[in-house]
């Protein structure tokens, strides 16, 4: 079976260390562990490989509160004791009261799926631990009806973290780990190119300067992302503003128009200002 | 063949195994990549590395081990058209420059020697008197000021690719021992959290409700109480003197701390520990809580964590009268013993970095005083002092 690469797609521009990362999770069927600052497009990775792929997608949100037996199945027992007291038929089998999680969901494809377990690092500690096995064989042992459950064909798994936890080192043995860096300027203006398609090479090329001019401001709370960079352009766009407002040399407008959309803390703000006027009154002497 | 890269990797401290070197290799026979040295680093990375922290340690390691790997093709581009060079030089060389060369053993020597160390040279050379690059003083690269310099020519992309990706080290700051942002502090403290269920009883307990209404035969519901991380910290701030260089460190790890424990006390001190602590540094002298109380209010499963430089002169730990404030009763020496022999998980985070721990001898005292739980107050450190108070 010819195992099909991903290559990037045409909204989204996949670096070479990251199509690598990619391919050897697809043809060694193992997880990919994704990690990187915020809004470098971990989760969206998951989606376009599906795309690309042609596959299926399976998402599966965690929340500090998520178990990992959920992500296999729940037994509800609420409503079977209800049904029962009600004299309901379906009670006999305890089949009718299985829920399937997204594990099983994606064990029971028949195309091969992208699994998406979304910011891991949000559970609790013990659990990437309970998922070990499961994901390491990809099949688990339903209790209740006494049945193993097997994947038919072993789905690609991507794994998101934004490392709020650590993870055990058993889970990342079992897995390929790749940390999203943040894109250079040549990479960002290809990012930009895919999303915004014909968009006034000046303008971009004024705002990414003040982009990264902030990003290089020492002390930021939060240093915009490129989320946050895309979310700015289109603003702009909207807006209208033309590449000259981007280099405005007047001390009354210190910082850059609609910066709410890059700096989305007050001190990072104040700070951003003061620095600029600084840099400003040294520029004049 | 690339076992010596594995080894290479476990004693640079990468926490590889076994089990991801075969994963390694399964990739190499199952053709994931062209056979190209920066496809099987990123491979290797994306196998291998499992953790941004040590990124750079693997950059290094693998730098270390391919060295000359890649320049299998850099040595064909590097051929240089010597009848070219040679025809520059009669141009534009003087007499005099020519006789400097006859000096150095002559035209042919000269080349010889520039191909011997084009082959040492394996990066790209600034500003030495030897190698091959722009700026230097030997006779051999660009913009040089040796009379018998040969110029080759600024174009770096001669010498095949300049700056390997795994040179620049781009992972650099990711390794633990640099960044503390509070987010990273906050990771850091979680470490210490201990859940328990306490309080008011708003959860259903399903498997409890199951079970009673199993035994009793109807239906019985059970509800607990909520989960909630019940650590309980107080933390012993030093201030002012000469600790002013680390404040924002300190800010840092305060406002980490606060948010992330519920039941969080915090006290000032300066230097070391005496008969009083305050809460309010505007109004130390004023208002001050004697370290009797602190010590009889707070239960002694609270875990306590001093933050200070422990910079001092000794007698002002272990001799009564040595504060540098005020007169002092007792020794610093016998408050910290009291604190340590009450509270059973007690350490001490330093900021100063610990390499330079061994030059003041006041470090060393309060280290031994706590029992060596004293940590330096980096990402590292912090982890490390978490896992010691949750033992």
């Amino acid at each position: 079976m010819a195992t099909k690469r991903f290559e990037g797609t045409d909204r989204y521009v996949a670096t070479d260390d990251l199509r690598i990362a990619v391919n050897a999770s697809i043809t060694l069927e193992r997880p990919l562990l994704i990690k990187g600052e915020p809004g470098t497009g971990k989760t969206q990775l998951a989606y376009e490989v599906a795309d690309a792929l042609k596959a299926p997608l399976i998402t599966w949100h965690v929340k500090s509160t998520t178990k990992a037996q959920q992500g296999l199945y729940e037994y509800d027992a609420v409503t079977r004791l209800r049904d029962s007291q009600l004299g309901d038929e379906r009670v006999k089998d305890v089949k009718n009261y299985i829920k399937q999680g997204k594990l099983w969901e994606a064990f029971d494809m028949d195309h091969r799926p992208v699994l998406l377990i979304d910011e891991i690092d949000k559970a609790d500690i013990e659990f990437p631990n309970d998922l070990l096995l499961e994901l390491d064989r990809m099949e688990f042992f339903v209790y209740e009806t006494g049945e193993t459950i097997k994947a038919r064909i072993r789905p690609i798994v991507m794994i998101t973290s934004n490392n709020e936890k650590e993870l055990p080192d058993a889970f990342l043995r079992r897995c390929f780990f790749h940390y999203i860096k943040f894109p250079e300027r040549d990479t960002m203006q290809k990012i930009i190119d895919v999303h915004y398609p014909g968009i006034k090479q000046k303008l971009v090329s004024e705002a990414l300067n003040v982009f990264y001019q902030i990003r290089d401001v020492p002390g930021l709370k939060k240093k915009p992302s490129t989320s946050e960079l895309l979310d700015w352009l289109k603003l702009l766009l909207n807006e209208d503003i033309p590449p000259e407002a981007l280099k405005e040399k007047d001390p009354t407008k210190l910082i850059p128009p609609l910066h709410g959309a890059l700096l989305k803390n007050e001190q990072d703000v104040h700070l951003f200002e003061r620095l600029a006027f600084l840099a400003r009154r040294e520029s004049r002497n | 063949m690339f076992f010596q890269f594995f080894d290479e990797l476990r004693s640079a401290k990468v926490p590889v195994t076994l089990k991801e070197y075969l994963a390694l290799m399964d990739a190499l026979s199952k053709d994931v990549i062209d056979m190209k040295i920066d496809e099987f680093y990123y491979l290797s990375r994306t196998a291998l590395v499992k953790d941004e922290r040590n990124l750079d340690k693997f950059d290094r390691v693998f730098g270390h081990v391919f060295k000359g790997l890649e320049g299998l093709d850099a040595s064909l581009l590097a051929q240089i058209p010597e009848e070219w060079l040679k025809a520059l030089t009669e141009k534009f060389l003087s007499e005099e420059e020519k006789k400097m060369i006859e000096k150095m053993g002559g035209w042919d020597k000269l080349m010889e020697t520039l191909k011997q160390r084009l082959e040492e040279q394996k990066k790209r050379h600034e500003k030495g008197n030897r190698m091959i690059g722009t700026g230097g003083t030997s006779p051999y690269g660009a913009n040089g000021y040796n009379p018998e310099g040969v110029r080759i020519g600024q174009d770096k992309s001669r010498h095949g690719k300049a700056v390997k990706v795994w040179d620049k080290r781009e992972y650099k700051n990711l390794d633990d021992q640099v960044e503390l942002g509070t987010r990273n502090i906050k990771v850091a403290l979680r470490r210490l959290r201990k859940w328990a269920r306490e309080g008011a009883e708003v959860e259903l307990d399903l498997d409890g409700t199951i079970k009673d209404t199993a035994t009793k035969g109807y239906l019985d519901l059970r509800l607990i109480p909520e989960r909630h991380n019940t650590v309980k910290v107080l933390l012993f701030f030093d201030i002012g003197g000469s600790m002013d260089a680390h404040i924002k460190l300190c800010e840092e790890l305060f406002s980490a701390a606060r948010t992330e424990f519920k039941h969080m006390e915090f006290f000032y001190f300066h230097n070391c520990l005496y008969e009083s602590v305050w809460k309010d540094n505007r109004r130390r002298h004023n208002e001050k809580t004697p370290t009797w109380d602190v010590l009889h209010k707070f239960p002694h499963d609270y875990k306590v964590i001093f933050v200070g430089d422990a910079t001092m002169s000794p007698y002002e730990i272990t001799y009564p009268g040595g504060s540098v404030e005020h007169w002092n009763e007792e020794a610093g020496a016998i408050w910290l013993d009291r604190v340590s022999s009450i509270y059973e998980h007690c350490v001490w985070l330093n900021p100063v970095a610990e390499k330079h721990w061994d030059y003041t001898p006041s470090i060393g005292l309060l280290s031994q005083l706590m029992n060596g739980r004293m940590f330096p107050l980096t990402l590292g450190g912090l982890d490390a002092a978490m896992r010691e108070l949750n033992r």
